[in-house]
């Protein structure tokens, strides 16, 4: 069971600013799919190793090469806010 | 509906002009789609303007391919060069690449006609298309049903005629469940088979780029067009892509045809038991030898599917946050603050709930339990398919447990997660699958086979839905919509 601190502290952890009512709510519905999903606790998996991608993949290498890129004003283009060439944010250190 | 082949033939004979057709389609879009709501923008001028050049060449006797002049949908997930993409979700809402995905690329310079972009269901997590924060999409057969999910309004515009064809997403089922709701066909390719990149991320390891068409002869051509190695999607198959609609005529016979008992089981709507069984039938009288296979670990597969997509898309989402694109609410007191406000308010309820499972099945003290377990599992999954593929050359199953159901009808999460039951284990495993039309139910509602083939080997699944398609009669039953 998830408990309402656990609730409280993955919102932190996920940078989701959730209300008591969602909180709560939220509480509900993940106790339900964990609850459903605790039955794979019930699969033996000693010795079985983990898939983490469908296909068998190695690195992947490329030549160090330039390429064409965004020009700064494209890469900008979409910024909520920027301050000449650069994407600006509320203050992050105090003075 | 013309099929894009029976057009674009139609264009290199002069019966038909690309210009007139996409109009012909606009108007159809500007009738019905204030019903159907399928699309969330349509690219009147782009359109015209492709279907100008289209029709340039072609009287120039010199058309670049069997795709050329085709007017096609593109999924709200795609990435288009100066066309807003909001991946069904208002965090995105005024968002405008600056580039165009690989698949649109590729589709741009076969020619193809892109009409617009269609609804989702938000960041492609749902089967419904009901969690999309725009609108609601309505199935063509039943107004009052929904079209399926995520890739639902592409699904809508192809079977409404909207569109000739048209391209989603399918992570747990988002191509093929909305495909057989929507009486058409839909093709998950391997996984790296058509490249992710520009595509907005879900579940990087389960995100497959995925066509839906009328007709398998279509079907063979979209991705014949977009498959192939991307430099830029690191994990796309370095592989030749072989000619799809040449191996689509050489039949079935001789064939294995494996039926996993797992996917017959309580939960499957009889009708829908009844229609897939005599599709199998149909694919015996065609010379195919039928053999009972078992996937023991079928009835894992929603759980740990539930386990590592939300987990790999609470780390993919971690972008949005209010700095370099899309929302932002300003006044926090700093810039946590900020953020968590702005993600607090550009999610809907459905994404909030899956990056919270997901942060959860990754934190501290809960890995092992969650995610490490879930992809042990998946390994299990895997060596299902591998002993089964070991004595078949495809299974088929039912695309899903019921037919489209009513707008509201599964508000319980979980219960809308079950409906991908029997898509997901060939997501998990990357293997290619289809959804081919294969009858009614008694209130007129589609129905889907499901065929599942080995890794790469599109072609022998093309080859079984063709034979099948060929052999049946279901494309030729249309909605009627006026």
């Amino acid at each position: 069971m998830i408990s309402r601190q656990d609730v409280e502290h993955v919102a932190r952890l996920a940078r989701l600013a959730l209300s008591d009512a969602d909180l709560e709510r939220m509480r509900e519905q993940l106790n339900g799919i964990l609850g459903y999903i605790d039955k794979l606790r019930a699969l033996d998996t000693t010795g079985v190793e983990p898939t983490s991608h469908a296909v068998p993949l190695v690195n992947v290498m490329r030549d160090d090469a330039t390429r064409p890129c965004l020009s700064p004003d494209e890469a900008l283009a979409n910024a909520p806010e920027r301050s000449g060439q650069f994407f600006r944010v509320p203050k992050i250190i105090e003075e | 509906m013309r099929t894009i082949h029976e057009l674009t033939a139609a264009f290199a004979k002069g019966e038909a002009s690309p210009v007139g057709v996409a109009e012909d389609y606009l108007a159809r879009i500007g009738a019905l789609d204030d019903r159907l709501g399928a699309y969330l923008t349509v690219t009147r001028d782009d359109a015209l303007a492709a279907a100008r050049a289209a029709e340039a060449r072609y009287r120039a006797k010199a058309p670049l391919g069997p795709l050329d002049g085709a007017p096609v949908a593109l999924k709200d997930v795609f990435c288009t060069r100066g066309v807003r993409t909001t991946c069904g979700s208002r965090i995105l809402e005024r968002y405008v690449p600056p580039y165009d995905a690989t698949l649109v690329e590729r589709l741009k310079a076969a020619g193809a006609v892109i009409l617009g972009k269609t609804n989702m269901d938000e960041f492609a997590m749902g089967s419904s298309t009901e969690h999309s924060a725009f609108q609601l999409t309505r199935n063509p057969w039943d107004l009052a049903r929904v079209p399926g999910g995520s890739s639902g309004g592409s699904a809508a515009a192809v079977a409404g005629g909207l569109a000739a064809g048209a391209f989603g997403t399918d992570t747990g089922g988002s191509v093929r469940q909305p495909a057989a709701f929507c009486g058409v066909v839909g093709l998950k390719p391997t996984y790296g088979r058509i490249s992710r990149y520009g595509l907005v991320a879900f579940a990087s390891s389960l995100d497959h780029v995925a066509p839906f068409a009328l007709d398998i002869t279509d079907t063979a051509l979209l991705l014949a067009a977009t498959a192939g190695h991307d430099p830029l999607d690191a994990t796309s198959v370095d592989a030749p892509v072989p000619d799809y609609v040449a191996a689509l005529a050489s039949g079935v016979k001789g064939l294995r045809v494996g039926v996993p008992d797992e996917y017959f089981g309580a939960g499957l709507d009889p009708e829908i038991d009844r229609a897939v069984r005599a599709a199998i039938d149909v694919l015996r009288d065609l010379g195919a030898a039928i053999e009972r296979v078992s996937l023991p670990t079928t009835e894992y597969g929603v759980a740990t599917y539930y386990v590592v997509a939300p987990a790999e898309a609470s780390s993919n989402l971690a972008r949005y946050d209010g700095v370099k694109y899309g929302l932002r609410v300003p006044g926090g007191k700093d810039l946590i603050d900020m953020v968590s406000r702005t993600r607090a308010a550009g999610f809907g309820p459905e994404v909030k709930r899956r990056v919270m499972l997901g942060t959860y099945a990754l934190s501290a003290g809960y890995y092992d339990a969650y995610y490490g377990q879930a992809q042990k599992v998946r390994t299990l999954v895997r060596r299902d398919f591998e002993k089964a593929f070991a004595r078949v050359d495809v299974l088929a199953a039912p695309t899903t447990p019921s037919v489209a159901f009513k707008h509201g009808e599964k508000s319980d999460p979980l219960a809308m997660y079950m409906n991908d039951v029997y898509t997901i284990p060939a997501s998990m495993t990357g293997l290619p699958a289809i959804s081919v039309p294969c009858g009614f139910n008694g209130s007129g509602l589609p129905i889907g086979l499901q065929l599942i083939g080995r890794p790469l080997d599109e072609a022998t699944l093309l080859r079984v839905a063709h034979a099948y398609e060929q052999a049946t009669p279901w494309r030729q039953r249309r909605p009627e919509l006026s």
